[in-house]
């Protein structure tokens, strides 16, 4: 019999919920292991520094042309109302709000979530994670939840910094096209600007960390078919991250909008 | 499940608190497999062991021999725990190992037990100083000069001094076996279990791998160390096997000392030993 339409659809949400189901039930394992020592604090500092101090300067690289981008097409949207000034006022809200913690969310995922699936993927194909555990040492606490807390804790502080560097971008645009001083630029940028609009946003990238390292983890431990397999790890960890940061986020604004209004 | 109070697998300590050795009674096995079946597949079709029973006494070498495939790595990575058998009961000391389920339950045999992994595992992100030093660090309260002094101890024991600095990346094939070595008696076990240490290494390195684990063995003596080779070199089994079994097609053909086994007429181990492909006997 032929495979039709909806076959096919019902056939795939049953394998994504086949798959979130498994991704929960890893999760839950690594949080379990953390109920007993050892908690390893070196090695989630370690990690922290792999994956925050090392995607730093994608993050600034990225944000600041975002920024850039955002008020040159904007500039040209709000002089149709008079209303250039604004320029730094809406570059602010869409960075704070979402650009800022989605842009950081996305660069982690590429270039954490890749390296977490490659780099446990392959531990799992030369045997080193069953060294770990013959070494009496868990590889789930000791590789997983380290990289799963890193990525939530590194995150927010990774956000904060596309926050400066995305508003710093449309600065120099308002500055060089609009004509605006520095300072004013700043006045108006803090203006409307609350910790309503601040917090939330950098809140919920510690989600966005759970998914990356969680996903990235998931598909590096559990790694089949010698290399070819690491290879595909790391290629699914990421788009997997990516696509999973971009669902969460629009259930998490709408959360955010509806208890901050 | 509960230890005897002596034994040195009954308490959470770490190793150094741990040093009292159990000798068990003459006669009885530290390590006993019954009745062990395995299967692979999603309907267990692909059969590997079948009702294998053995006995490994403490302070002897036990190679266990077989062609590929004959589950000879999956039976002792039942002794760790990274393989569960389907059915039947494995003891260490007396004690089932089989009915551990928790990392807790397998922390305290882990600790004591050596594992050198066919391919060396080393973790690549450390040295090969850390790799030796993970375990002390991981499961003692050495200081750090203890630690280093140690790792320098294990390495010297394996012929690779001064290599703490290096990447496990820029050791070569046999080298990386010793390391691997030197990581698996980092905590002084009292089994090592050894997973083909000299395949894929040319004659004269796996014939120096053969010399080294013959020459810890001489010094493992006195500390009753057990150990399990698994291997499908005879070299490699002349040189240290107190006892050898001989698996085939899910079962153990052959059990006893390597001159029995070439005096054996069996024809499984006449195959084995002029190398002949399964179906063929040299009359």
């Amino acid at each position: 019999m032929k495979e039709g339409l909806f076959y096919r659809a019902g056939h795939q949400t049953m394998a994504f919920i086949d798959y979130m189901g498994d991704l929960f039930l890893f999760w839950v394992d690594s949080c379990r292991s953390l109920l007993h020592p050892p908690w390893f604090v070196r090695e989630v500092i370690a990690q922290m520094y792999h994956l925050g101090v090392k995607s730093f300067t994608l993050v600034v690289v990225a944000c600041f042309a975002v920024g850039l981008v955002l008020a040159m097409q904007g500039i040209k949207v709000l002089s149709w109302f008079g209303a250039a000034n604004y320029i730094a006022t809406s570059v602010a809200m869409s960075f704070v709000r979402e650009l800022g913690p989605l842009l950081a969310g996305i660069m982690v995922a590429a270039r954490g979530g890749a390296g977490m699936g490659a780099e446990l993927g392959s531990m799992r194909v030369t045997h080193q994670l069953d060294a770990l555990t013959v070494s009496a040492v868990n590889p789930m606490k000791y590789l997983v939840v380290t990289r799963i807390l890193a990525c939530m804790l590194v995150l927010p502080l990774l956000t904060v910094a596309a926050n400066l560097v995305g508003i710093l971008g449309g600065m120099v645009i308002g500055v060089t096209q609009v004509g605006m001083t520095p300072t004013y630029y700043y006045t108006l940028t803090v203006k409307y600007l609350t910790l309503k609009d601040v917090l939330p946003g950098i809140g919920k990238t510690s989600i966005f960390g759970l998914i990356v390292g969680t996903v990235g983890c998931y598909h590096g431990y559990n790694t089949e078919h010698g290399t070819f397999g690491v290879g595909q790890a790391t290629k699914t960890a990421v788009v997997r991250s990516i696509l999973l940061i971009l669902i969460a986020d629009v259930f998490l604004t709408k959360l955010t909008l509806l208890l901050w209004p | 499940m509960s230890f005897s109070p002596n034994s040195p697998y009954s308490s959470g300590l770490r190793v150094e608190e741990e040093s009292a050795r159990v000798i068990p009674e003459p006669g009885s096995p530290l390590i006993s497999f019954r009745g062990i079946h395995k299967s692979f597949g999603e309907n267990g079709e692909n059969k590997v062991l079948i009702g294998i029973d053995l006995e490994v006494y403490q302070g002897e070498t036990m190679v266990i021999l077989g062609r590929s495939g004959s589950g000879k790595t999956v039976l002792t990575s039942m002794l760790v725990g990274l393989n569960t058998p389907d059915a039947g009961v494995i003891t260490v000391e007396g004690v089932e190992i089989t009915e551990f389920v928790t990392d807790t339950d397998w922390r305290n045999l882990r600790l004591r037990t050596g594992y050198l992994f066919q391919g060396s595992a080393l973790y690549d992100s450390m040295t090969v100083g850390e790799n030796v030093a993970f375990p002390m660090v991981q499961h003692t309260d050495w200081s750090e000069p203890e630690i280093e002094r140690r790792v320098a101890e294990k390495l010297g024991q394996v012929g690779l001094a001064g290599v703490e600095p290096l990447d496990p990346t820029a050791l070569s094939g046999g080298m990386q076996r010793r390391a691997a070595l030197a990581r698996s008696l980092a905590l002084d076990p009292q089994i090592i279990i050894y997973d083909e240490p000299t395949a894929g290494l040319d004659p004269v390195t796996g014939d120096e791998i053969s010399r080294l684990i013959r020459r810890l063995q001489e010094v493992q003596e006195v500390l009753k160390v057990t150990s399990i080779v698994v291997t499908h070199d005879l070299r490699l089994t002349q040189l240290v096997a107190d006892r050898l079994v001989l698996l085939h097609e899910g079962q153990w053909v052959f059990q006893g000392t390597y001159e029995e086994f070439l005096r054996s007429s069996h024809p499984e181990v006449r195959r084995f030993l002029h190398r002949e492909p399964q179906g063929e006997t040299t009359p």
